[in-house]
């Protein structure tokens, strides 16, 4: 019961947050960027700016929704690269073993000893502060998950009689991979996806309030925290609202990722059936 | 008598199983230990033994899911392994097998259908309608409906699930078929029925059968010829007649009179006949009074011929 | 001749079971054990006889559950008794054998540790003396070197001798009843034949009645003096083994012992037909009461009636 209310709940969330980050340019009563107005800087929220002002008199609420563009496609892009490497690499592991597993593994293990958002840092650095290096960086850091996962359900399943009838049948390691394989881990991979969306909108948030993200005067929650900073007592209001974004986006995705994964696990389903 | 159609010569299997401590001995467990055994076209073979006798090993290994670690594997006089073996796809159209756990043996997320027709497509023996046809006829012929090709397999019962892996091991007319354990994950009743498919099919297509069973009377009822294995070894080989009637070999005789037959036991007639007379001065081997270590090397040992097609392993 | 007979050890009367009142999987079943008496219940997958089992010893799960009928256990009803009452008794005076022994026994827990417990629990000994028991039990069960055995974990045994560990600790308490579901399914055919040979005899010398489950003909021939069978929810025959076997009287059971290829039963120079289920016993027959078959035993049973 409670289980389907928090998927439900999760659902809800991030519906919102797509719909705002889609919706920005119709429903944002000001533009992000070009409606500064020093002379209004630092208002409290009023009908006329539901979240207030920022210090540089720009109206929050609008920052807010086109920040949740940033934060979503972030969120989505890298989770994105992340899966399809985490799935490639953990796949062609479990299913061929040998050198190229232990390799696969070593990696994944150094993956997993270094702090993600350390190594995004590093890339960052190297690749100097924008979107696009952005997505690179989490998009390289964080499949160690999905590649475990996806190696450990392709270790079990390439025993199988379908698998192994697929091999006598002729089939190609690669179209057995794609047909056999592939299909009966979607589950779990997605699962991780969902729940690794909600941590990249956190790591962006943090490089970009870190200053090595999205660069100002572009709107991410990250670096609207990171500005409001300095007003955290005189105009609180500037940094509640995108810390809130990022609180309700990233239990959105973390809730809807446990739904699923209590949906898709078989054990779960029959223990409820 | 014709040549064979597959031999298994000296096969070994030898896995390598984790040190005990850091600098302990390599040690390896020899699945296959020196298998040899002949199919002839039309035959049913079939391997017995417990647990852990490498039965299935062998079997993999003719498949080609398994290498060998030395021996070899012959169709029709020419090798299936090493340097000038035919590809995956060549063996596809030699040898097929059906699975012994009919719920994991199928494609969860693949209907009949497209099992069965992805097989056609990829060897390019048929498209279109022909190709549907030719499903809807396999369906027919293992005892199913045409149209559940467009069920997916958790829609049907067990039995029901092992026509489908029957009809799947037959789709590219495969001259051999191996059979592990068919019918063991089965109900009583829905055994009968496979059993009796698969002696049709036989007959209907000649096929060859290479089966893996522990279950001693399904064996007997469709057998021509019986390899009992024991720790890797062939420790008893022949006519199943001969091998049922006169059963020779310790190992045998235990496996034979170890079968809880309820008539036997209500009649009391239970008991195992008589075994041949070894020559005198001979020995059994593997000795089974000894549970020996498998990583082991065993003694010398030889089959012996004690019948017309009989044979049993002896120490020499 | 039913007066001479002694009270059962457990009475089953007309048990039903299902998912709420709706899906119903046993559609009331009856039977009685006598004290010392092997009884046997065969069938097929989704025949109901695990559930059965499962049920005496109050260990369904959810969202199974005895919808209707009595468990009388020499003379308590079980299904009547408060929770804990019952949890006492499960292990001491009724005890259960899995077919799985490896997901049966706690792989962290020595198996010397796991039979002690069973005399902790229920005698109230100290541990140094449940020690002592549990090798003298091992002792009983046959396991070689019981003394070091005791130290090993469950993973460090063979398959049968795992089994041999759940059958010491099930008849550690000398339990009235055991309840033996399909004991040997997992074991290889030499091992099998030792582990019923020891199961029986420990059970003649204890008088512990038994409750086997199991789907194979062979092993029910072997170990039961009377034998049930189930079908689609329902006990469909009752008889004395030796009867069942030579004079089965419904159609279900004549299908169930004609559709079994026999050991020593082909004829050389042919190979035939089995005979299969459908041919034998009509689809209306399936699942249906014979209620004639079956005899009451003990004098307190009452007529029953029957859906």
């Amino acid at each position: 019961m409670s289980l389907r209310f928090n998927f439900a709940l999760g659902l809800a969330l991030v519906v919102l947050v797509v719909l705002g980050a889609v919706l920005a340019g119709l429903i944002a009563p000001y533009d992000p960027i070009m409606d500064a107005d020093l002379m209004n800087s630092e208002m409290p929220p009023s009908w006329e700016h539901w979240m207030g002002t920022d210090g540089q008199g720009r109206d929050v609420l609008s920052r807010v929704l086109y920040g949740a563009r940033v934060s979503l496609t972030v969120g989505l892009i890298s989770q994105l690269i992340n899966s399809v490497i985490g799935t490639a690499l953990g796949v062609s592991a479990g299913y061929f073993g040998g050198w190229w597993d232990d390799l696969v593994n070593g990696l994944t293990n150094v993956m997993l000893a270094i702090p993600s958002l350390v190594f995004a840092l590093a890339i960052m650095a190297v690749l100097g502060p924008g979107l696009p290096s952005l997505l690179l960086a989490l998009g390289l850091t964080n499949w160690s998950w999905t590649c475990r996962i996806a190696r450990s359900s392709t270790l079990s399943l390439k025993n199988q009689g379908f698998v192994q009838a697929a091999k006598t049948a002729g089939f190609g390691n690669f179209n057995i991979m794609r047909t056999q394989i592939l299909p009966n881990i979607l589950g779990p991979v997605l699962v991780i996806a969902t729940l690794g969306i909600g941590g990249a909108v956190l790591s962006e948030a943090a490089l970009s309030f870190l200053g090595v993200g999205i660069r100002p005067p572009q709107p991410s929650w990250g670096n609207m925290l990171s500005d409001a900073r300095e007003l955290i007592r005189t105009a609180p209001w500037a940094a509640i609202f995108p810390g809130l974004a990022i609180f309700a986006t990233v239990l959105g995705f973390n809730l809807l990722g446990d739904g699923l994964r209590d949906m898709l696990d078989p054990h779960m389903r029959t223990r409820t059936a | 008598m014709t040549a064979p159609l597959l031999e298994i010569r000296d096969l070994k299997v030898h896995f390598n199983l984790p040190r005990q401590s850091l600098l302990g001995p390599r040690r390896v467990l020899r699945a296959v230990d020196g298998v040899n055994l002949t199919l002839h076209e039309g035959e049913c073979l079939s391997i017995v033994g417990e647990s852990g006798c490498g039965k299935s090993t062998t079997a993999l290994t003719v498949m080609g899911l398994q290498e060998p670690t030395s021996g070899e594997v012959l169709y029709k006089g020419k090798p299936l392994n090493g340097p000038g073996a035919p590809s995956r796809k060549q063996r596809a159209r030699i040898a097929q097998m059906v699975f012994q756990d009919p719920y994991a043996s199928l494609n969860p997320r693949q209907t009949i259908g497209s099992t069965l027709l992805s097989q056609l497509k990829l060897h390019g023996l048929a498209s279109g309608s022909e190709a549907q046809d030719r499903v809807a006829a396999m369906l027919k012929r293992v005892g199913l409906q045409p149209d559940h090709a467009r069920r997916f397999p958790h829609e049907f019962s067990g039995g029901q699930r092992q026509r489908i892996g029957i009809a799947r091991a037959l789709m590219l007319d495969p001259q051999i078929l191996v059979l592990d354990e068919p019918v063991s994950a089965l109900d009583v009743s829905i055994q009968a029925q496979i059993i009796n498919l698969l002696m049709d099919l036989q007959e209907t297509l000649r096929l060859s059968y290479i089966m893996i069973s522990h279950d001693l009377s399904v064996v007997e009822h469709v057998s021509d010829r019986v390899a009992v294995m024991y720790f890797g070894h062939v420790v008893e080989e022949g006519d199943w007649h001969s091998v049922f009637t006169r059963p020779t070999h310790p190992y045998t005789r235990r496996l034979i009179g170890s079968v809880p037959d309820a008539e036997a036991i209500l009649t009391g007639a239970r008991g195992v006949p008589d075994g041949v007379a070894i020559p005198s001065g001979r020995s059994f081997s593997p000795d089974i009074s000894i549970r020996r270590d498998p990583g082991q090397s065993s003694e010398p040992s030889a089959l012996v011929p004690v019948g017309s097609d009989h044979r049993v392993r002896l120490a020499i | 001749m039913s007066q001479f007979l002694p009270d059962p050890v457990l009475s089953v009367r007309n048990l039903r079971l299902g998912i709420g009142k709706r899906y119903e999987i046993l559609h009331g079943i009856s039977f009685d054990i006598l004290p010392g008496e092997t009884y046997g219940l065969v069938g097929e997958s989704g025949s109901g006889k695990s559930v059965t089992g499962l049920a005496i010893m109050g260990l369904l799960k959810r969202p199974l559950s005895v919808t209707g009928g009595t468990i009388h256990f020499q003379d308590r009803d079980l299904l009547k008794m408060h929770p804990r009452e019952r949890r006492q008794l499960r292990g001491d005076r009724i005890a259960m054998v899995f077919q799985e022994p490896m997901t049966a026994l706690n792989p962290l827990v020595t198996i010397g540790r796991q039979i002690a417990e069973m005399f902790v629990i229920h005698r109230g000994m100290g541990w140094p003396e449940a020690r002592r028991k549990a090798v003298e039990a091992l002792e009983s069960v046959r396991v070689p070197a019981p003394e070091e055995r005791a130290h090993a974990y469950p993973h460090q045994l063979s398959g049968g001798m795992r089994q041999r560990v759940m059958i010491a600790i099930a008849l550690a308490c000398r339990p009235d009843l055991l309840i033996a579901d399909e004991p040997t399914t997992a074991l290889d055919v030499t091992v099998q034949a030792g582990v019923l040979e020891l199961m029986a005899e420990l059970c003649r010398a204890e008088g512990t009645a038994v409750l086997l489950v199991s789907h194979d003909l062979g092993v029910i021939a072997n170990m039961c003096q009377r034998v049930g069978v189930m079908d689609q929810g329902r006990l469909v025959e009752e008889q004395d083994t030796r009867n069942i076997f030579t004079n089965p009287l419904h159609p279900y059971t004549r299908g169930l012992l004609a559709a079994r290829p026999r050991l020593g039963s082909r004829t050389p120079g042919q190979r035939s037909r089995l005979i299969e289920l459908d041919e034998v016993v009509n689809a209306k027959d399936r699942g249906r009461d014979m209620p004639t078959l079956i005899t009451p035993r003990g004098p307190q049973l009452a007529p029953e009636t029957r859906a």
